[in-house]
């Protein structure tokens, strides 16, 4: 504003003439001062740029290093889950070995005698040809003399006739006899035959069941090994298990809330005896303290009795002890969690109890008579189970926790990534945009000048005019600097 | 990481300590004056509606106590009764009952006063508040705040409120205020000024429909 009236006040009376001089004088010195306003909007401008620029390099080189760590841990708890799984598939392999194959030995020694046994009726079987009597030719030789009529000749032969008969009836009485006993030796084997089918079968489901443990170590093994090539098959393939695993636990997580915010509402107002309801703790009420203190140690001990069984490995402390010593901490967990379950049953008990007080207060004050509802017992024995089984159900918030602290570090890491890339390409744009202005600041100058430079490129010739040319040549210098 | 944990342990500490500074008084005291001069001792029963609903907001902790202005109030012998309620919510609920019996024993043998000593009260119900130490005070004035004192007795001074609501429930027209309406407004801009000036503020509530506000 003051600017304004100095200029209209250059020659007293005359504003308008003031204005005029005014602005030529400061069209004279801003076209003597060009070459060095030029020079300092563009050292502006470069620096500025060459600022930016360095960030956004570091910020791309920091964004590469984490690319690195993040697929460093990345195939690091793709490796640990695969060992995990490999090691539970040969546990399983060798409880199917102890179990089935130990009693091997049993097996072939009931094979073996099944089989014996079926040797001996078979031999027993066995078809023997009836032998015709020796004397058998003798009489067929007589019995093919010619009779010629003679009567006595005719009794003999229909004597040794029936002899012969008689023999030979004889013959298959005995073999249809042995025939008998035959078929019923083959009888007798059918069970053995079963049972050494349904042994047999057996056998092959084992193998079988051993065979399907065998594939599935097989394939964990080349997932295995494809991640300690490092290959970028692996790492795709674990970012995106990653990811689905972040947001499923995620889920179940959220849900775990819930079922600690039910626990906390079964707890909070039986506290309150105890502690008092009056006492806060910097702005919390120190019951509501309380009641989250339980929770939180009923959830610390549910994480050490997964880890103890070895569900989790949250804590290499643990899973590092000995057998003996892990056995202890499952016991004293389990003690413990067993404990504030009882306590919590209690409590939900008296929650109970101290809600239906106050209803009865409250019903009194309203000036309102109600009968005690008949099942009443019913929503306190509901709230008593609530609160001893809540406490075990919240053990198994180990699972979900630990697959998604092991899956925000890929997923965080991808996310810290994504901005880090973010920034350096806003860096880098940033940049160019600033250049950008300095030229443009340049050309504004050039157009507040225009006139006394219209004047001296007519005035001045081209080649001789060394403030311009410099100008000029600086131009194009920048402009191809800048690319 | 070391550098992290640290930060960690840093934040931890900083909580704990900002949590731990000031610990706020939540603590509520109520001390409800009850006019038993001429009408209103028929309006007992809005009287009685109130301390129920005062009964059933209350938290262990909190204060309440029912006095009437009568003649002389600046005394401790016109408490009808006090109670500050335990910690535990279960001798809380008890000792509400208690107070309920002891309101209906009172309001069955209510008698009206001559006069009405407002600022006799005013000052009991201070010195009660005070002695309390709750975070929140209120005096709840069931009263046409229409002071009648006895010859001699001086109550033209200012009180010292500490910071108290007062609460002017169920201030009725008085038949003069009928004639001249400004009589009403006056008498309501001498206790708020009274009230101001002492270091207390002051709202009236009319519709005891809306007891949701009373303690705002």
């Amino acid at each position: 504003m003051e600017s304004i009236n100095f200029m209209t006040s250059l020659i007293p009376g005359q504003p308008g003439l003031s204005i005029v001089i005014s602005i030529l004088i400061i069209i004279t010195l801003m076209y003597f001062a060009r070459e060095q306003a030029h020079q300092m909007f563009m050292i502006f401008a470069r620096s500025l740029r060459n600022m930016l620029k360095m960030s956004a390099v570091s910020l791309k080189k920091a964004e590469e290093n984490l690319k690195l760590r993040n697929r460093e841990v990345l195939l690091s708890n793709g490796r640990d889950q695969l060992e995990r799984y490999v090691e539970q598939e040969f546990q399983r392999v060798e409880t199917l070995v102890n179990r089935d194959l130990a009693g091997y030995p049993s097996l072939q020694r009931d094979l073996r005698e099944q089989i014996t046994l079926i040797n001996e009726d078979y031999v027993q079987s066995n078809e023997v040809p009836p032998q015709p009597p020796e004397w058998i030719k003798a009489v067929d030789t007589i019995a093919k003399i010619p009779s010629e009529g003679s009567p006595v000749v005719a009794k003999i032969l229909n004597d040794i006739y029936n002899t012969l008969k008689k023999a030979l009836d004889k013959n298959v009485f005995e073999y249809r006899k042995s025939s008998k006993n035959r078929h019923e030796l083959l009888k007798k084997m059918l069970p053995y035959w079963r049972s050494l089918n349904t042994t047999l079968e057996s056998v092959e489901e084992k193998i079988s069941g051993l065979e399907g443990r065998s594939q599935a170590i097989d394939k964990h093994m080349q997932e295995y090994e494809s991640i300690l090539a490092k290959t970028d098959y692996a790492e795709r393939t674990l970012s995106s298990s990653s990811l689905t695993q972040f947001f499923i636990s995620g889920l179940v997580l959220c849900i775990s809330f819930v079922g600690m915010y039910v626990n906390f509402q079964l707890v909070a107002l039986p506290m309150s005896e105890m502690v008092g309801a009056g006492s806060y703790v910097g702005g919390v009420k120190a019951s509501d303290v309380a009641a989250l203190f339980i929770i939180a140690i009923e959830v610390i001990l549910g994480l050490f009795l997964m880890e103890a069984v070895g569900v989790t490995r949250l804590f290499p402390v643990i899973s590092a002890l000995d057998d003996k010593k892990i056995k202890a901490i499952v016991v004293a967990t389990f003690s413990f969690l067993l404990i504030f379950a009882c306590i919590e049953a209690s409590l939900a008990y008296m929650r109970d109890l101290l809600a239906a007080d106050r209803e009865a207060l409250t019903q009194v004050l309203a000036g309102v008579t109600s009968e005690e509802p008949e099942f009443r017992w019913i929503p306190s024995v509901g709230q008593m189970v609530m609160g001893f089984i809540l406490p075990f159900v919240l053990t198994f918030v180990a699972i979900p926790l630990e697959t998604f602290i092991h899956s925000s570090r890929t997923v965080l890491g991808i996310f810290f990534v994504s901005t880090l890339r973010f920034l350096s390409i806003g860096f880098r744009l940033s940049a160019n945009f600033i250049l950008g202005i300095g030229k443009f600041l340049t050309s504004v100058y050039d157009l507040i000048i225009f006139l006394p430079l219209r004047i001296e490129a007519v005035i001045v010739p081209k080649d001789s005019d060394h403030s311009f040319q410099e100008v000029k040549s600086t131009r194009p210098k920048t402009a191809k600097g800048d690319k | 990481m070391k550098k992290i944990s640290l930060g960690i342990i840093a934040l931890l500490m900083t909580f704990l300590l900002t949590s731990c500074s000031e610990p706020k008084n939540n603590k509520i005291a109520v001390y409800m004056l009850l006019d038993t001069s001429g009408t209103y001792t028929q309006q007992i029963v809005k009287a009685q509606n109130i301390l129920k609903y005062l009964l059933g907001i209350l938290n262990p902790g909190d204060s309440l106590a029912l006095a009437r202005i009568d003649s002389a109030s600046f005394s401790e012998k016109d408490i009808v009764s006090k109670v500050t309620f335990d910690l535990r919510p279960s001798k809380t609920t008890s000792q509400k009952r208690e107070f309920m019996a002891k309101i209906v024993a009172f309001s069955k043998n209510l008698k009206g006063s001559s006069y009405t000593d407002v600022t006799g009260g005013m000052l009991q119900a201070v010195e009660y508040l005070n002695e309390t130490g709750a975070g929140s005070r209120y005096i709840l004035v069931f009263s046409d705040l229409k002071e009648d004192i006895k010859e001699g007795y001086i109550r033209d001074f200012p009180i010292e409120f500490h910071g108290a609501k007062v609460v002017a429930l169920n201030v009725t027209k008085l038949s003069s205020d009928n004639i001249d309406p400004r009589e009403y407004k006056k008498r309501l801009e001498f206790w708020t000024k009274r009230v101001e000036k002492g270091t207390g503020s002051m709202r009236v509530i009319n519709d005891l429909q809306r007891l949701e506000h009373l303690l705002d």
